[in-house]
């Protein structure tokens, strides 16, 4: 169901695919509920976005060694890094309209609207 | 005069789902917003072994995705996203969807359910992801070996203490009473396990520690003798129970004192031709087969509603 605009981050490839731009990791794992209900919410994220940022997900199983460097504790969970850095936590379920927001906000062009804070939903 | 459709359901659930079901097969056309917690709570689940016809059990999310199958098989349209505005003082009723979109309905189901309840002592959500957590399935797997504690002491604070023992090296339940609300079955389950110990008569007070954003202990009241002792543990489950899903229509349908659409008749609530469904109305059984036969309820009240409009009876006079 994964659309063929989301890449697949690694322990591996994770350093080099995070370095430039602005990119969102998503932080899942096959036995999370809440990470099933969030895929075709980045699934849409990543068509819309395309060619401006790169989205992809991360197993937590397969790929303990980014989980860990980044504390993640919890599942869903979506970072977002600009030019390498980390910019953003979101933790949970999140509407796609609000990702979207947060993601609009880190390209680079003129901000007109002042930055709002993310709705973290519980999950 | 009349709206977009004839039914909208709101919710996911096996509330919704069912009632989609129906109301899809009653030729009803229903559209069914799945809202952010798609699925429901049975998606945080692993084994469930009390919904009957699968005698060995099964899992959660397979349920709801079973579920959810069947209810797209007769036609049940899906719309991902949430609910934002509604209107149920005008007919038809008037709903805003989270991209934007309004839509309109001559009957509406309400399936929105209930969500985890936290603390509310500020440190909890904000070390939320950072080792405080509502969903044991989720979130169990990033404390293995470490200690931790879960809070409640009903069935779910149970079922989650049990299967984080998987994980973790030792599980303290937290409880605010000396006795524990869970049913005979799980208790013993619990006092069986060697990795869990109980706190009884236990507040939580604080989760520590916000300067380093990870959870390094929990601060517990006594509440007999108000004595606080800190407790160092990785992680804190809280399983306290739940809260209905209604602020939405807060004001513009009778809620009890806890939030819960209050139904009477079957499914009907206080706005004629808007029925509720599951665990939004419902703070006793609060079971997914109860919240199915609610559901299941609601789909043939809303039938029932519709045949009693006038311009149904128009269509019936003009057949006749």
């Amino acid at each position: 169901m994964a659309s063929d605009k989301v890449m697949t981050f690694t322990d591996t490839n994770f350093e080099t695919e995070t370095r430039a731009g602005v990119v969102l990791v998503d932080f899942w794992a096959e036995w999370c509920g809440p990470c099933r209900r969030l895929a075709p919410t980045v699934d849409a994220l990543a068509a819309d976005f395309d060619g401006r940022v790169k989205v992809g997900k991360l197993n937590v199983d397969d790929n303990p060694n980014v989980a860990g460097r980044f504390q993640i504790r919890g599942i869903p969970t979506l970072l977002l890094f600009k030019n390498g850095q980390l910019e953003e936590t979101v933790v949970g379920l999140a509407g796609k309209e609000d990702l979207a927001r947060m993601i609009e906000r880190h390209l680079d062009r003129p901000v007109e609207t002042e930055p709002q804070e993310v709705a973290r939903a519980q999950k | 005069m009349s709206g977009d459709r004839k039914v909208i359901i709101l919710g996911s659930g096996p509330a919704g789902l069912t009632a989609a079901l129906y109301t899809a097969r009653a030729n009803l056309a229903p559209l069914l917003v799945e809202g952010l917690e798609a699925g429901g709570q049975l998606m945080l689940t692993t084994m469930v072994e009390n919904w009957p016809g699968f005698a060995d059990g099964i899992m959660g999310p397979d349920l709801m995705a079973a579920m959810r199958q069947q209810a797209a098989r007769f036609g049940t349209e899906m719309v991902q996203g949430d609910v934002t505005n509604v209107d149920l003082q005008h007919r038809p009723f008037s709903l805003m969807l989270s991209d934007g979109r309004v839509l309109t309905c001559d009957t509406l189901i309400i399936a929105t359910g209930a969500s985890a309840r936290w603390l509310e002592i500020g440190s909890d959500r904000k070390l939320a992801g950072r080792g405080v957590s509502t969903c044991a399935t989720c979130d169990g797997y990033f404390f293995r070996g470490r200690p931790i504690a879960v809070v409640g002491g009903g069935d779910s604070a149970m079922e989650e203490a049990i299967y984080l023992t998987k994980f973790a090296s030792k599980v303290s339940v937290v409880h605010r009473r000396s006795s524990l609300r869970a049913s005979k079955i799980m208790q013993d389950k619990a006092y069986a396990n060697p990795k869990i110990d109980f706190i009884w008569n236990g507040e939580v007070i604080e989760v520590k520690d916000l300067d380093k954003g990870e959870v390094s202990s929990i601060v517990v009241r006594d509440l007999t003798t108000g004595a606080v002792q800190e407790l160092p543990v990785d992680g804190l489950f809280i399983a306290i129970g739940h809260t209905p899903n209604t602020h939405l229509f807060r004001g513009q349908l009778q809620l009890d004192a806890q939030g819960y659409i209050i139904t009477h008749d079957g499914t009907r609530t206080s706005v004629p031709g808007v029925f509720a469904a599951g665990d939004v109305q419902d703070h006793v059984y609060r079971q997914a087969i109860t919240a199915a036969g609610s559901g299941c309820m609601a789909a043939i009240d809303a039938e029932r509603y519709l045949e009693g409009l006038p311009q149904h009876m128009g269509e019936a006079q003009t057949v006749a």
